[in-house]
């Protein structure tokens, strides 16, 4: 169980085991642990983002066993080293956030964000099957945990069944892809996937490819996502947009050598991530709510990261990553700072937010800037890296991906020129529909923000030269196909045109957007009443047929004893009875021969005498 | 050292059952004591336990008992059998602990559950048929007893359900064993023998007609579909410590008896009815879980889900029984996956009937709709059933998803009709979500208002299964270490 270091292989435990075993002490400590709570999670958190950053410079592995035949492996290579850091940041920053945002139950919010920390910390080191489907669900159960965590809400428990039950779903394909493995003969190691033997490898490739898709809300998955957004903000920052959702992407990036073997699978992803940037983009675009809007922006923008796993450009698609998860960590945690303080999240009431709290609302714009792809922007070159492998793989992909650029800077630039107009003269309205807004926003909820826009806006570096070359050599990518000045001029001019057009007219809010392209409807009659129906059908048929079949059994037993009884009465007992009357009567016969008169006995004996006597004689001729 | 440990239980219950004198008080400790002191014996032979050669056992012990039909006390313990044994020994400490507290009849009550501690022990350690079956039809008798006695609800007659249907089943597994004892030459009813000459390997038809009459008996214990109809109202009208007990290891007599007898006594028959025997599995993963969907009653959910488990155990040895080249690390994966669902299942449902049975005990009533919002008058309580809840449902870090995760990989590696069992461990999680979504969130209405949280007797037993569950998930290969050995030689038998 040692990896090339052992200080590493210590640090890389201190990573995922602190936070696990921190979280599950607070999480089930109760409401005593409400107070020491936060400072608790927050120094675990920053041990943690310090021992992330070490092994990402140490690249430990470890094993230990678990199952047989395949043991819980963490590693820490070149795109994980990446994004450990990337996540332990956010995470202590979304921490610090919740310090001051989360004001109830604090014990059980801290302990499952932490919980849900070191979960994300094994997905992203995992280095078999197994580990990764472990932290996988753990995921998921914290997500469901926390969209859930004002349980006294019913519609926020039953978004988080929502959200776990739909991931689940597309988790099963981790499950058929670890049988496929094991039939492949490649074993569990994530590595050797690609070896596994055909027809194996393509539902090996598959089965990860739909546990991928789930987890990123990308299509047909995506509708969980806006249920998500019942959870509290910095939950909505963490789990759902910088860490487990993007999560899915990362699989997709550590897989993207299996993807590429069966030929198929690479297409596939690529496709389904620009269709999802695309489709989702014009959802976030007609959204009127403003974590709703940043929800359907998170499938698109994660739609960029799938897509470059399908086009082979895991640099560019982990640039893409880190800089959204900068990025879109800072956006919900300003949507949430409003929340709390105004008491709402429709973007009609946000009208002039950004004027109350000046300081948030520039850390707003940049974060929205940014994620419109306004150059020079972290994600306007991070997306145009992977566009550039879209464009060397096929051009219909790159015009999709260029269009879902567009639509990014619609609905960034939507929310950005609303939360800078001026004050309406109603300035109440419309506040406080969704919780009391506390009117302030403190420091603790403050500082986070800044430390984060300056992440949305230099993080673009990832893909620049120095540090843009050596990822994409670490990553064996060194000749991977760079954006050009032409590509790098299109996107910005689109970007800003796009941003400058929305500020002049309003953008198109269609129905069929707004409602998420119908997804959750869909779900709901497609899958969900079937299965309900279905699942009543044979509750019925249990209790009726089943049971009843049982149970008509065990009355025709009891009924055939019955008759059996009355044949055993008339029948046998009859029979036997019937015997003993007819031996009575010839007994009775037999009496009437013993009359005691002498003269009668004389006349039978005689009889007898002479009845023999013919019988002698017949007997004799 | 078994005998020590199958006997000790029947002393004790022998004990209070003619001591009427025995306060109350006394009773109910002496029992918590004898189950504690049964942990210990275990965890001796646990340490004392060296992997035996393949098909051989440990702490093996064999005394002439019915040498006229060649039967003969013989016990004995493996990597199947062991952990069994640790489990019935945790199951029955945290009964005696629930029950601390028990008014009615204690000390009737303690004699019976050490009398059915004895049968389990017994049937898990027995390597002769005739012992098995004596094992196994004594504790259909005690839990006859023990739902009869100790239920609520319309128990004499789930009681006698129970009893009947089970015995009935029974009969069928005597009639194998009788097959079994026939066809061996010389006759014989010791398990080791028996599997040794795997004695109906040239005559595939009696083969099948043997294994159809231990199959039909396993398959009423287990139980799969479609005889399980016995076992949704069993659960709900007995006690939590009944549910528990005939939930995590009465059940497990059924699936066991898969693994001891019918896979390794019966190779070739086992083989060609494999097909049937994961059929019958996939088809008990989904009824069940589906069926438990639709439930709206706890305890007759929870029985459900039942169902489902063990069907993942059956799914797991008949695709063991799918002999194709290469698959060979893939059904041994399946069988030591089986087995850790055995011990998985036995911890995490008897936590969950501990839990479901101080609905009954507080407010008579196991309806979710009685109920919403409990977590905030019970929130120790809501916090054991949701993490049971999310043990159950196969969640990383607890006993089944290593259980699940073993069985789905090793299965579907041996044979692709596996996977349909799949959205199983889907349902599953619906179903658990929306009970916890029903009962325990939104705000307090009916009978949570005034519902009293956990007391100590009620959480610690439950406290304590659900951390070796947890133990299980995170750490499993000291339990695997010894179960993996095992399922090679059930896979080496089953492949002859």
């Amino acid at each position: 169980m040692t990896g090339a270091s052992p200080t590493g292989a210590a640090l890389l435990w201190v990573v995922v085991a602190l936070p696990a075993v921190v979280g599950a002490g607070l999480a089930t400590a109760g409401r005593r642990a409400d107070r020491p709570a936060p400072a608790v999670a927050i120094a675990t958190a920053a041990v943690a983002l310090v021992a992330g950053t070490a092994v990402a410079v140490l690249r430990p592995a470890v094993r230990v066993p678990f199952v047989p035949g395949a043991d819980l492996g963490l590693g820490v290579d070149a795109l994980s080293a990446v994004v450990v850091p990337t996540v332990a940041a956010v995470t202590l920053l979304v921490l610090v956030f919740a310090a001051g945002d989360i004001t109830e139950h604090r014990a059980r919010f801290f302990g499952l964000m932490l919980l849900f920390a070191a979960a994300v910390a094994v997905t992203a080191t995992a280095t078999t099957l197994p580990t990764l489907l472990f932290a996988w669900e753990v995921m998921g159960a914290t997500s469901f945990a926390l969209i859930g965590f004002s349980w006294r809400q019913g519609h926020r428990v039953a978004a988080g069944t929502t959200a776990f039950v739909t991931t689940r779903t597309a988790d099963l394909g981790l499950y058929l892809a670890a049988g496929a493995a094991l039939a492949g003969g490649a074993g569990l190691a994530l590595a050797d996937l690609p070896d596994a033997a055909d027809p194996w490898r393509d539902v090996v490739a598959a089965g990860v490819l739909v546990a991928a898709l789930g987890k990123a809300a990308q299509l047909p998955f995506s509708s969980w996502l806006s249920r998500a957004m019942e959870g509290p903000s910095p939950v909505s920052a963490l789990l759902h947009s910088a860490a487990m959702v993007a999560m899915g992407g990362y699989l997709l990036l550590r897989t993207a050598p299996l993807l590429a073997a069966t030929g198929w699978a690479a297409t596939a992803a690529a496709w389904a991530g620009a269709l999802t940037a695309l489709l989702l983009g014009a959802v976030a675009v007609a959204q009127r709510d403003l974590k709703q809007l940043l929800a359907a922006s998170t499938s698109a923008q994660l739609g960029f990261v799938v897509l470059a796993a399908g086009v082979a450009a895991v640099a560019g698609g982990t640039a893409h990553l880190v800089a959204h998860a900068a990025t879109k960590a800072l956006l919900f945690l300003v949507a949430g700072a409003w929340l709390s303080a105004l008491g709402t999240k429709q973007l009609d009431a946000l009208r002039g937010a950004a004027r109350r709290w000046p300081a948030v609302g520039v850390t707003a714009s940049v974060g929205l800037l940014a994620l419109a792809g306004v150059v020079p922007l972290s994600l306007w070159a991070t997306k145009d890296e992977v566009l550039a492998a879209a464009k060397a793989s096929s051009p219909a992909l790159y015009l999709v991906g260029l269009a879902a650029a567009g639509l990014s800077a619609a609905y960034a630039a939507k929310v950005l020129w609303l939360v800078w107009q001026p004050l309406p003269d109603d300035a109440e309205a419309g506040l406080d529909d969704e919780e009391p807004g506390t009117r302030r926003i403190g420091s603790v909820q403050r500082r986070p923000l800044g430390v984060l826009a300056v992440g949305a806006a230099v993080l673009g570096l990832l893909v620049w030269p120095p540090v843009g070359e050596r990822l994409r050599a670490a990553l064996g990518e060194a000749g991977a196909p760079a954006p050009g000045p032409v590509e790098l001029a299109v996107s910005a001019v689109l970007a800003i045109a796009v941003v400058l057009a929305v500020a002049r007219r309003p953008v198109p809010e269609p129905d069929w957007a707004r409602s998420w392209l119908g997804l959750g409807t869909a779900t709901r009659t497609v899958v969900v009443s079937p299965v309900l129906r279905l699942a009543h059908a044979l509750a019925r048929f249990d209790d009726r047929v089943l049971d009843g079949a049982v149970e008509a059994g065990a009355r025709g037993t009891v009924l055939a004893a019955r008759e059996a009884a009355v044949a055993d009465d008339t029948g046998f007992d009859g029979a036997a009875e019937g015997v003993a009357v007819l031996v009575r009567r010839l007994g009775g016969f037999a009496r009437r021969t013993q009359t005691g008169l002498l003269h009668q006995y004389y006349v039978q004996a005689a009889a007898v005498l002479g009845a023999a006597l013919l019988m002698l004689l017949v007997a004799t001729t | 050292m078994l005998s020590v440990i199958v006997f000790v239980p029947l002393a004790a219950a022998a004990v209070l059952a003619a001591a009427p004198g025995v306060p109350d008080r006394w009773a109910r400790w002496a029992w918590l004591a004898v189950s504690t002191v049964e942990v210990a014996l275990v965890a001796v032979v646990v340490a004392g336990y060296d992997t035996p050669a393949a098909g051989g056992l440990a702490f093996e012990e064999r005394v002439r008992w019915i040498p006229s039909v060649g039967s003969s006390y013989h016990v004995g313990v493996d990597g199947l059998s062991l952990p069994l044994l640790a489990l019935t020994a945790a199951v029955f400490t945290a009964c005696a602990g629930h029950a601390v507290r028990e008014e009615h009849r204690p000390r009737a009550q303690a004699a019976l559950f050490l009398f059915l501690e004895f049968t389990c022990f017994g049937l898990f350690v027995a390597q002769d048929l005739i012992l098995f079956f004596l094992f196994f039809d004594l504790s259909i008798v005690g839990m006859y007893f023990a739902i009869a006695g100790w239920g609520h609800g319309q128990r004499a007659r789930s009681a006698m359900k129970f009893f009947l249907y089970t015995f009935l089943g029974s009969l069928a597994l005597l009639l194998g064993f009788i097959g079994l004892y026939l066809a061996a030459d010389p006759h014989t009813f010791d398990i080791p023998e028996l599997v040794a000459a795997a004695p109906l390997a040239g005559s595939p038809g009696v083969g099948g007609l043997v294994l159809a009459a231990l199959l039909l008996g396993l398959a009423v214990k287990t139980p799969t579909v479609p005889f399980h109809t016995w076992l949704p109202p069993a659960h709900t009208d007995a006690s939590a410590i009944g549910s528990a007990v005939l939930a995590a290891i009465l059940l497990k007599m059924g699936t066991y008896g898969f693994v001891r007898i019918a896979m390794p006594a019966l190779p070739d028959a086992w083989r060609a009815w494999s097909w049937a025997i994961l059929t019958i599995g996939v088809v008990s993963v989904l009824y069940g879980a589906l069926v438990a969907l639709a439930q709206t009653n706890v305890k007759r959910m929870i029985a459900y889900t039942s169902v489902n488990h063990m069907g993942y155990v059956v799914l797991a040895v008949g695709a063991a029984g799918v002999v194709a080249d290469g698959a060979r690390e893939a059904r041994e994966l399946a069988v030591t996956g089986a087995v850790t669902q055995m011990v998985s299942h036995g911890l995490i449902t008897a936590a969950l009937f501990l839990l479901a049975g101080v609905l009954q005990e507080r407010t008579g009533s196991y309806e979710m709709d009685h109920y919403g919002g409990l977590a905030g008058p019970a929130p120790r309580f809501a916090a054991l059933f949701a993490i049971g809840a999310f043990a159950s449902l196969g969640l990383p870090g607890f006993s089944g998803f290593v259980a699940e995760f073993q069985i789905f990989a090793g299965s579907i590696g041996a044979t692709w009709g596996a996977a349909l069992a799949l959205p199983g461990i889907l349902v599953t999680a619906a179903l658990f979500l929306r009970a916890l979504q029903r009962v325990f969130t939104g705000p307090t209405r009916g009978k949570s208002h005034g519902f009293g949280d956990l007391r100590a007797h009620e959480l610690w037993p439950v406290a304590a299964l659900l951390t070796l569950a947890l133990l299980i998930g995170v750490v499993p290969w000291p339990l695997l270490d010894l179960v993996a050995p095992a399922s090679a030689t059930v896979v080496d038998l089953v492949s002859r």
